[in-house]
């Protein structure tokens, strides 16, 4: 089985809101690390979920596929999913597949959480 | 001598760039009526049911995974069966490639996302059967050994594909085993199994989507033919 190089950190946003760190390289590798911390994030009562990508090295296509997942776990829990921290390179990719429309972008934590 | 950009990402050469619309090559132009001016549809922008398939076929030592995937991007076509048609570039696959493509008698396309040494991913656009990411890999398995992949994250487009994924399923559980046992008998590996594996990622529908259904494919494809002979004395007359 492939080894993730990324790591995960879940921390709180305040009421309702939790932030994943997500560093390192994003692969399929990385699809366990990250739904257990989606787990973290949702045992906390988190409706907004922030996935922080500032701290991420590289992706491959199996990283975006696993963030399809992510995102059909967090409708499942009525959640919102958010990005901060996408370099321009990621965010057009966030673009071009079209996961804007589902994972809003934002700049900071903060203006992810006032659009809440 | 060059020096590398450490401000560029490792991965930046391996992604598309974006586009908002597919444009398709002149000499591909026969084929690219179905995509031609189309949006990418990944598996958030379909339809019915989100899927997981994967299909696997061990290739053992025959092959390193850079070696087949090199090979499968510069002949990614002839490896398929005779009931599909890939009307891509004759050079290898390549990011931000538009392909137009024909199965089991529809013309559609895809877009490539993503090429690497090891993997290559594309994107199907509107109208498509399926709103899909489908990636083609080689990948190491715990002895050592190669092991040939293809993974797809799919849902079908619209409400009448959906009612056709029944009759789709078995015929994509006929044509992707097709291709990797083409693929691994041009490696010399005969005889081989071709594993699968279907996992149900979302059981529920997007219903905001069936409005997909102006785009269907198949509706176009069918159109397209009955409406050629028309198109053909148009151009007739046009023409001097």
């Amino acid at each position: 089985m492939a080894v993730s190089a990324a790591t995960m950190t879940v921390a709180s946003l305040g009421p309702g809101a939790a932030r994943i760190v997500i560093a390192g390289d994003v692969t399929a590798a990385c699809e366990q690390a990250l739904m257990s911390a989606h787990e973290k994030a949702s045992d906390t009562g988190a409706k907004l979920i922030v996935l922080d990508f500032s701290e991420m090295e590289y992706m491959n296509s199996g990283g975006i596929g696993m963030l399809v997942t992510l995102l059909v776990r967090g409708q499942r829990r009525q959640q919102r999913l958010a990005a901060i921290g996408l370099t321009d390179h990621y965010r057009q990719i966030f673009e071009l597949t079209r996961l804007d429309e589902a994972i809003t972008l934002h700049d900071t934590a903060e203006s992810a959480l006032a659009a809440r | 001598m060059s020096q590398q950009d450490d401000s560029r990402p490792r991965d930046a050469a391996f992604w598309a760039a974006k586009v908002d619309r597919l444009t398709v090559a002149d000499a591909q132009q026969k084929h690219g009526y179905n995509i031609q001016g189309k949006r990418i549809a990944g598996p958030q922008q379909g339809f019915g049911r989100l899927w997981q398939r994967t299909y696997s076929v061990d290739l053992g030592s025959a092959v390193t995974p850079e070696q087949l995937v090199a090979d499968w991007r510069a002949r990614f076509g002839d490896f398929w069966p005779k009931t599909g048609r890939f009307h891509g570039s004759v050079t290898s696959i390549q990011p931000g490639d538009v392909a137009p493509l024909t199965a089991g008698g529809v013309t559609t396309g895809i877009m490539v996302l993503y090429a690497d040494a090891t993997s290559f991913s594309f994107l199907t656009p509107e109208g498509h059967m399926f709103a899909a990411m489908i990636t083609f890999s080689g990948d190491l398995d715990e002895s050592g050994g190669t092991v040939a992949n293809i993974r797809m994250l799919l849902r079908t487009s619209d409400p009448l594909f959906e009612l056709m994924w029944p009759v789709a399923k078995r015929a994509e559980d006929v044509f992707w085993p097709g291709t990797l046992t083409n693929l691994a008998a041009a490696h010399g590996v005969q005889d081989v199994a071709v594993s699968s594996e279907t996992i149900c990622v979302d059981g529920g529908r997007i219903w905001k989507n069936w409005r997909n259904v102006r785009n269907n494919s198949a509706i176009r494809t069918v159109w397209h033919t009955v409406s050629a002979p028309a198109r053909s004395r148009r151009s007739a007359r046009v023409t001097p």
